[in-house]
Parts: structure tokens; sequence; C-alpha cells
């Protein structure tokens, strides 16, 4: 049984902090988003690139702990080539899992969200789910700028103002 | 059971015995306390926020079981013992920090006492409180100097004093250890200086700030002196009459005391002369349908019902510092900022924003450790019960000044163990391999 902390720290997590995916803004771009953290300085700078109704893929670029850019990669990961209403759908239930306690969400959803369940720990940590949501919070402005106006899953949650 | 000292007086500082120690921790029951699965908490976040010791949880509860009534009004007994008990305090503060008790303005907090000043001297600017405010008047051409070190509760309220005023405002820079370049007062400090604000401590990298030369530099031009005093009232013996500043805030949740109450000091002549920004109840003098003649400070600067069961409480912590000795408080907070420094330097990659030599600076130590994230650091050393600090501790400017976006930061108090220090260094040393970095840098 590992401990809270090594929970928090999943090898994914270590792995994507230390190998980034999709780092590196690129040109071509529907829209472009920066989100910071202001308590601890944490920032990312996102762009979507869609092709039709689809996230082509997302580039970025971003400063910050090792959950906040770990989230950006595997994110970016998951989206690139789905629906864009797949890719809100995604972002809604990552949402859920960060407000979960740690607890996890049903099968259905942990599959869809594949490697982005190594996230399941962080919501036993309130003052890191912001780190976590960072990047999300970013690919929604961005796709709300693209005009896609977002599919009204949830309402907004603090983390998320 | 309150820890009381002998008295030193004369004697040279004394570094508390592990007795004492002791005994000064048993007055702060949250001490006792374990977190993250029964690890023993320590507390190295005193920077931020204060523990609280019993004396202080006392008055604020006995306030109110005992006195709790309107202050400065009312004809009944209790409405003079709370009248009492709430000067009484005010008196306490005072003599913490070497003022006269007219010269203490409660406020919520020191942000609240550093903005009055800076919105006073708007008012001042506005024509408000006549030729005698004149002093505090500022315009275009008129210049406000602060430091690059500033908390951004002294940075931000001269911004905007700038902003609403056209005033332009300048600052001192930081050399590569931390310390504030005094050598640029002579060319940042000038005669259209008019407000010099400066921090007593840095709340990041601790270091002392050489005030004599602050207030020398102000007096040859005429400015104003605003003095941040929240890292170094309850750290240092501060006499604030012996440094000469005109202004000073600090705060009550610091100091060992309840939130929602700070104190903004004036010399005395300056509260008199300066115009009132919150308005209301309690800080009049004759009031007509058409205008208002204003309460003498502090009262001026006291508009409505006050935090008065808080105020009471910080009343406690003063005099709680004060039956400890400041001295003595000062002495053991520098032995432990010498074990802090030792602790950090012993881990290999991790570097200190600050004086590392101890000499004028306090014990709060902010490190960053190469390869992780400060809130990656905070995260490990939590998991061993260590609270520290992590991001930018208000102070973007200063971490912009260092190139890094976020640190960590230890910070002591007067109940600090070297145990504690001791626990800390082996968190600090088990960060990189955690993330699978060498132990090297």
């Amino acid at each position: 049984m590992s401990s809270p902390m090594e929970q928090l720290y999943q090898q994914l997590i270590l792995d994507h902090a230390k190998s980034p995916h999709g780092r590196g803004l690129a040109d071509g771009h529907a829209a472009e988003s920066f989100q910071v953290n202001p308590t601890c300085g944490d920032e990312v700078r996102l762009r979507v690139h869609l092709a039709g109704d689809a996230v082509e893929r997302v580039s970025w670029e971003g400063q910050g702990c090792s959950i906040s850019q770990a989230s950006v990669s595997v994110m970016s990961e998951l989206v690139s080539g789905e629906p864009v209403a797949t890719a809100e759908e995604l972002g809604e239930t990552f949402r859920r899992l960060m407000h979960a306690r740690g607890e996890g969400l049903d099968e259905e959803s942990e599959d869809r969200l594949g490697d982005a369940t190594a996230f399941t720990g962080v919501a036993r940590y309130p003052a890191r789910i912001k780190c976590a949501l960072l990047g999300w919070s970013a690919l929604r402005d961005a796709l709300i700028q693209a005009g896609h106006a977002g599919t009204p899953a949830a309402p907004p949650t603090e983390e998320d103002a | 059971m309150t820890a009381t000292l002998e008295p030193r007086a004369a004697e040279p500082a004394h570094v508390l015995t592990p007795a004492e120690l002791a005994a000064v921790r048993a007055d702060f029951p949250l001490l006792t306390r374990t977190v993250r699965g029964g690890r023993p908490l320590v507390y190295l976040d005193s920077g931020a926020t204060s523990q609280k010791p019993d004396v202080v949880l006392d008055a604020e509860q006995d306030f109110y079981l005992q006195r709790n009534a309107a202050v400065h009004r009312g004809a009944h007994q209790l409405a003079e013992e709370a009248t009492e008990a709430f000067e009484q305090a005010r008196q306490e503060v005072a003599d913490l920090v070497g003022a006269d008790v007219g010269e203490i303005v409660w406020q919520t907090n020191a942000t609240a006492g550093l903005n009055l000043v800076a919105y006073a001297m708007s008012n001042a600017s506005l024509g408000r409180g006549g030729a005698a405010s004149r002093r505090f008047a500022i315009a275009p051409g008129d210049e406000v100097v602060v430091t690059e070190a500033e908390h951004h509760a002294n940075l931000v309220p001269w911004q905007e004093l700038c902003a609403r005023t056209g005033a332009t405002l300048r600052w001192i820079g930081v050399d590569d250890d931390g310390r504030l370049r005094t050598d640029e007062l002579a060319t940042t400090v000038t005669e259209r200086t008019k407000v010099l604000a400066f921090t007593h401590a840095s709340n990041v990298t601790g270091a002392v700030t050489d005030v004599a030369a602050f207030v020398a530099r102000a007096h040859e031009v005429g400015a104003l002196t605003v003095l941040d005093a929240c890292q170094s009232v309850p750290h240092l013996p501060v006499d604030l009459h012996e440094l000469g500043v005109d202004f000073a805030a600090f705060s009550g949740h610091k100091m060992l005391g309840p939130t929602g109450v700070g104190a903004l000091y004036g010399r005395r002549e300056l509260l008199e002369a300066m115009p009132p920004v919150t308005t209301g109840g309690s800080m009049v003098e004759v009031v007509t349908m058409e205008t208002t003649t204003y309460a003498p400070p502090p009262q001026r600067f006291e508009a409505g019902t006050q935090m008065v069961a808080q105020a009471v409480a910080m009343g406690a912590a003063a005099r709680y510092l004060r039956d400890l000795g400041m001295d003595a408080v000062a002495a053991h907070e520098r032995e432990i900022a010498g074990l802090l420094l030792d602790a950090v330097a012993a881990v290999p990659g991790v570097r200190v924003l600050g004086p590392t030599e101890n000499r004028d600076r306090l014990a709060a130590v902010s490190f960053v450790v190469e390869g992780v994230h400060a809130h990656d650091v905070g995260q490990v050393l939590d998991d061993a019960g260590v609270a520290v600090r992590v991001g930018h501790h208000c102070a973007q400017p200063l971490h912009r000044r260092f190139g890094v976006a976020a640190t960590a930061r230890a910070s002591a108090a007067v109940y600090t163990t070297p145990e504690e220090v001791a626990a800390f260094g082996a968190a600090l040393a088990s960060v990189r391999p955690f993330f699978g970095l060498g132990d090297g840098a």
C-alpha cells in the first residue's frame, strides 16, 4: 500500500513532468489562453489547434510544479485528435475526478480519462487541485474563444473561477 | 502556565535554555498536535502567521465571557471595563514597540495600516484636512520611493497612490545577497521624494534593514518614512521612537496575537495633522447636516465598531513577548537562524535567496531546490510533518529579481526548537531523491 504522497506523485506524473508532451508553442492555432495560479505563480500558455470539429492538437508553454506541468502534458495527449465535444467532456470528467477526494470515479469515466486517472490522489490535497486543473482551464477557455460555447455540463466550481 | 524568564536588564542577550524553551512551547496548545498520519507537527511557517499562546486565547475569550460591551460609550460598568481593557491593550502594544499610547491606531492588519497612510495622503492631496495636512499632499513631479524587497502590502498601495495623484514611483534595489542597496539612497531619494516606504525585515530573505541609513536620508530631503514592521516586531526588540520613523505598521497575527487586528504607529504630530480616511461613527466631534469635525487621533482613524476582543488579545500577545524579553526572543531566533542556514547548506542542490551569513537577518530562510518546484518541495516536507510556505510570499518583484517564480520558506518564532530544524533538514535532504534526482546539484 503506497502512502498518500506516493499516490499523489505517481510515476506517470513524474515522467510527464520530466518529459512533457505537446510542450512548445506552435503557430496555426485557433485560439490561445493564458492561465495563472496567482497563489503560487504557476502559469500555462496554451494554444488549441483545430481541424474541423476536432482538436487536432494543443501546444503549450508553462512553468510550475510537477502536478501542473504533468497535467497539461497528459491532457495534451488525451485530447489530441478527439472531437471538440469529447475534449470538453473529458474536461468535465477530470473536474469531477478532482472533486472526488481521492476516491476516484466510476469505471467507465476512469476508462475514458486513461492516464489522467493518475491524478486521482491530487484530490486528497485541496491546495493542489488548482495545479492539476490549470491546463484544463486553459483548454476550456481556448475552446470558448475559438467559438465552441462548450457543453454546459457542470456549473463552474470555485477552482475554475 | 505562562513561561516567564528571569529579568535580565543590562545582561547580554540570553539564549533560551532547553527548559525555558520547553516552558514556552507548553504555552502553545496547537504545537502538540500531529499531522499527516500521526507525525509531530514541525511548524516553520511563522512568517506567514504565528501560533498563539494560552494567554492570548484566554484574553479573547475572557473579554467575551466577562467584559463584552461597546467601548468609549455607554454609562454602565461593563462599558467602562471594556473600554479599559481596550485602552490597556493599546498601552501594551505601545510599550512593546517604544511608542506613546496615543500613537497606536488599531487597524485590521498591517496592510490596512499602510493603506491608511496612502489614502490619507490622497485625501490631503485633494485639500482635505486643511493647512495642517498640506505636508501629506503629493502631486505630479513628486516621488514615492519603495524598495524591491517589499511585500505587496508595502508596494501596491504606493503604486495606487502614484496612479491617483500623478506622482512617480521609484525604488531601491536589492543586492545579490538579498540586502537592500543602501548605497542607492543618495541618488534615488531626492528633494522630490515625499515618502520613503521600506520594510524593517524582508519576509523572504530575512534581511534586516539598516533603518538608520534610510531615516537619515529621508530627513536630509524632508521625506516621510513608512516602515513595514510586520516581520520585525514579533522577532526583534523594536523601539520606534529610537528608530525615528514617521509611520510603522504591524499585524497582530504574526506576533502571537489573533487575526483581524493590527496596528499603525504614527508620530503624534503627524497623526494630529493627518486627515481621516474611513469616516463614520466614533471618529467625530461635532456632526451637523452640512459638515463634521473630527476627533483627535487615534480615534480619528478608528471609525465604526472596532475589533475589541482581538485588540485585547493583541495586547496580551504584546505583554507575553515583553515578559519573555525581546532580547531573549531575538537571541533564541538568531540561534535558530544559524541552524536553519546550516541545515539548508548541508543539502546539495539547495540555493538560498538572502543572506547566508547569520548577521542582521531573521530566522526566515527562503530557498530553491534545483530541479524541483517549490510547491513540490513543500509537499514532500509536509509529508514529514514539516509546514513551510511555498510560492512568492506576496513579493513577486523580489522573486523576479532573483529569476525565480517561487521559493519555499522556513520561518521560525520564539517557540521553534533546534530539534524541529533538524527534522526540517532531514526532510529537505529527501526531496531531490524522491523526485529521482541525484544527491548532487
